[in-house]
């Protein structure tokens, strides 16, 4: 370039930094694709969750000459909204057994080659042919990990150890509950403590009249791992719903007394499957990370090095150490009969349970 | 003349411009995005065909529960205004009036420093003060050792602490300029007309003041009216605001559509809550 070329006078600039402007705001509207090269591949997913493990992803280059580049999503609908803004920047993408079915209703993840998944004979069963990660005799997710949301307690206040639902609403512990900020769950607690159908309970008078009920009993409510930590271990609560993977993580990693129970009226169960996302650019390299992800080398040392929820490869779970802390919640057979498998809510469904949750947080705040 | 007139255009257009345009790509066109989606029966994103319906607007009066929201943002928002005024005016009065050299420029260092940092760690650092046992519990207990804990955490003062915080900065900057700008002289002739202090403020210094209080209320009202992060962090139960439920639409039920019918009923509360007031702001100032 010249010099007099590269001067810029005033005027220029004006128009220089309206095109910009006018650049820039088109380019927030037109549909955002990931730069991609040959050799490598996109994975949709929680952030922090597995797969974006520095030396998982490393190990996996290294075997495969693979790139992994990592996208992350705060919620399903999220995940959902990715897939549909962004066709074809993604090649994997985490579905769980609640919304693997929207995807591939909506077309957005295509059928597994299970011929290229060599642990898919390892897989647990009741997870890998659920008819919520199949359709039309396809798979259209693979069984990766699968975990419980229950109660979990501080076993140095809360004693005896508990084993009913109605903790939660015993006035021994008025103020010191948590929940999670969320309607689904918060519904099927109510759903569960009321004797209902998890999913789709009947009579939503009753499991309003229920959550409504933990009004004397909230401390306040929790929205991450993170969070609940903190909350738990200044004592702000004793006594909460949570998840059994991060039970583990903070008894394991942060010392917590936590103790953890699946009640007996019921609990909540949920697995995970990787998916291939519809017009996925190496569908091949997504089908050889999904089959690492269900290794048992990798779980094992995701799961003792930092803590995850319990693998859908049989062989995996088998693989850990006895005394570690998640392989004994996740093996409770007694407890894994009395849960309920979150499965797909319609959109209806999903609108009145937020209402209600909406309508009982209100009544929490008044 | 003819020609330095459209030369003046010229250079009006050309240093507007990208400021205007910037403004309708990314205020206009979203907000008009949002306002054709609130109108449909799903998702703009699902790949069905969707249709024009009014279903939204009518579930929000409907539901009895999204006006009681409503209701507590507009009136979180007139306590948060109004605290920020009765603490920011006086600050900004002395800054203007009083303090003077590089105590000013100290003061103003202190003003703005709540800028620097990010919204989110503010806010969370306010837990950590305000939680049971936390900062203001030991400092409250150094002073009177035996006073009851304040357990200030995940309540409504809370929820006001955090957003004053957060917003005091605007009042009082905007409540400075209009303050700084009125003529000592003005106020000289006053007390010399015999003026007390009391009338002085009443009728000369606060109504000059006006437009700058009005912009700072303006700046913090609506803001704070839409607010949910906050509530969410500061508040825990007791925070319920419209703008969660708003952001529940979005990242729970995916109802993109009941979403932003939320959000513009809110936008329309508050709009008619302005015009309400505008005559009367406007008529305080034309009398000056």
């Amino acid at each position: 370039m010249s010099k007099s070329n590269s001067r810029i006078t005033r005027r220029h600039f004006v128009a220089g930094a309206g095109a910009v402007g006018l650049g820039a705001a088109t380019g927030l509207l037109a549909t955002p694709r990931l730069a991609r090269a040959a050799g490598k591949i996109t994975v949709l997913n929680w952030q922090g969750y597995g797969t974006d493990e520095k030396w998982a992803v490393e190990a996996f280059t290294k075997a495969t000459g693979l790139e992994v580049v990592h996208d992350y999503f705060n919620s399903e609908p999220e995940m959902i909204t990715k897939l549909q803004t962004n066709p074809g920047a993604y090649d994997v993408v985490l579905t769980n057994s609640a919304w693997n079915a929207v995807a591939s209703g909506q077309g957005l993840v295509q059928a597994v080659d299970t011929s290229k998944i060599t642990h898919f004979n390892d897989l647990n069963p009741s997870f890998r042919d659920s008819k919520l990660l199949n359709a039309d005799g396809k798979v259209f997710g693979v069984s990766w990990v699968w975990g419980m949301t229950a109660i979990a307690y501080n076993t140095d206040k809360v004693k005896p150890a508990p084993d009913s639902v109605e903790v939660l609403w015993d006035p021994k512990h008025a103020k010191h509950v948590s929940v999670r900020d969320d309607a689904i769950e918060a519904v099927s607690y109510g759903a569960i403590a009321t004797g209902q159908d998890m999913n789709h309970p009947k009579d939503l008078a009753k499991v309003k009249e229920k959550l409504l009920g933990l009004k004397p009993q909230i401390a306040t409510m929790w929205s991450s791992e993170d969070e609940w930590n903190k909350l738990f271990q200044s004592g702000t609560f004793d006594v909460s719903v949570y998840w059994s993977g991060s039970a583990a993580r903070s008894k394991t990693n942060y010392k917590l007394p936590v103790g953890y129970m699946v009640p007996k009226e019921g609990g909540i169960g949920w697995f995970d499957g990787l998916a291939v996302a519809a017009g996925a650019a190496n569908v091949d390299g997504a089908h050889k990370f999904i089959d690492y992800m269900v290794d048992p080398t990798f779980y094992v040392e995701w799961a003792t090095k930092i803590g995850a929820p319990a693998s859908a490869n049989v062989k995996a779970n088998e693989a850990l150490p006895a005394e570690d802390v998640g392989r004994q919640i996740h093996s409770d057979q007694a407890a894994i009969k009395r849960l309920q498998f979150m499965s797909p809510l319609s959109d209806d469904e999903r609108q009145s349970y937020s209402d209600l949750w909406t309508e009982v947080k209100a009544e929490f705040a008044k | 003349m003819a020609v330095a007139d459209r030369r003046n255009r010229i250079a009006i257009l050309g240093l507007t411009s990208p400021a205007y345009l910037w403004l309708t790509a990314t205020i206009f066109l979203p907000l008009s995005a949002m306002l054709y989606c609130s109108f449909l029966d799903k998702s703009p994103l699902v790949p069905q065909p969707s249709s024009f319906t009014l279903k939204h607007y009518g579930a929000v009066i409907d539901k009895p529960v999204y006006q009681q929201l409503m209701l507590w943002s507009l009136e979180l928002g007139a306590v948060v205004t109004i605290a920020c005024l009765l603490i920011g005016y006086p600050a900004a009065l002395a800054l203007a009036k009083v303090i003077k050299g590089r105590w000013r420029e100290a003061m103003f260092l202190m003003v703005v420093l709540p800028f620097w940092s990010n919204a989110l760690v503010r806010t969370f650092s306010w837990t950590m003060v305000l939680r049971p046992g936390g900062l203001a519990d030991q400092a409250i207990h150094l002073v009177a050792p035996g006073a009851p804990a304040l357990n200030l955490l995940y309540s409504y003062p809370a929820v006001v602490i955090g957003l004053v915080h957060s917003y005091l900065p605007y009042m009082i900057l905007t409540c400075y300029i209009s303050l700084q700008a009125i003529d000592d002289s003005v106020i000289e002739a006053a007390r010399s007309l015999g003026a007390r202090s009391g009338a002085l403020f009443r009728r000369v210094v606060f109504p000059m003041s006006l437009p700058g209080v009005l912009a700072g209320s303006a700046l913090i009202f609506v803001p704070a009216v839409g607010s949910f992060m906050e509530p969410r962090i500061l508040g825990g139960a007791k925070g319920a605001t419209l703008g969660m439920a708003i952001e529940e639409q979005f990242t729970v039920t995916a109802n993109w559509p009941f979403g932003a019918a939320l959000s513009f009923m809110m936008l329309a509360a508050v709009l008619l809550l302005c015009l309400a007031l505008y005559p009367t702001a406007r008529k305080r100032m034309e009398g000056l």
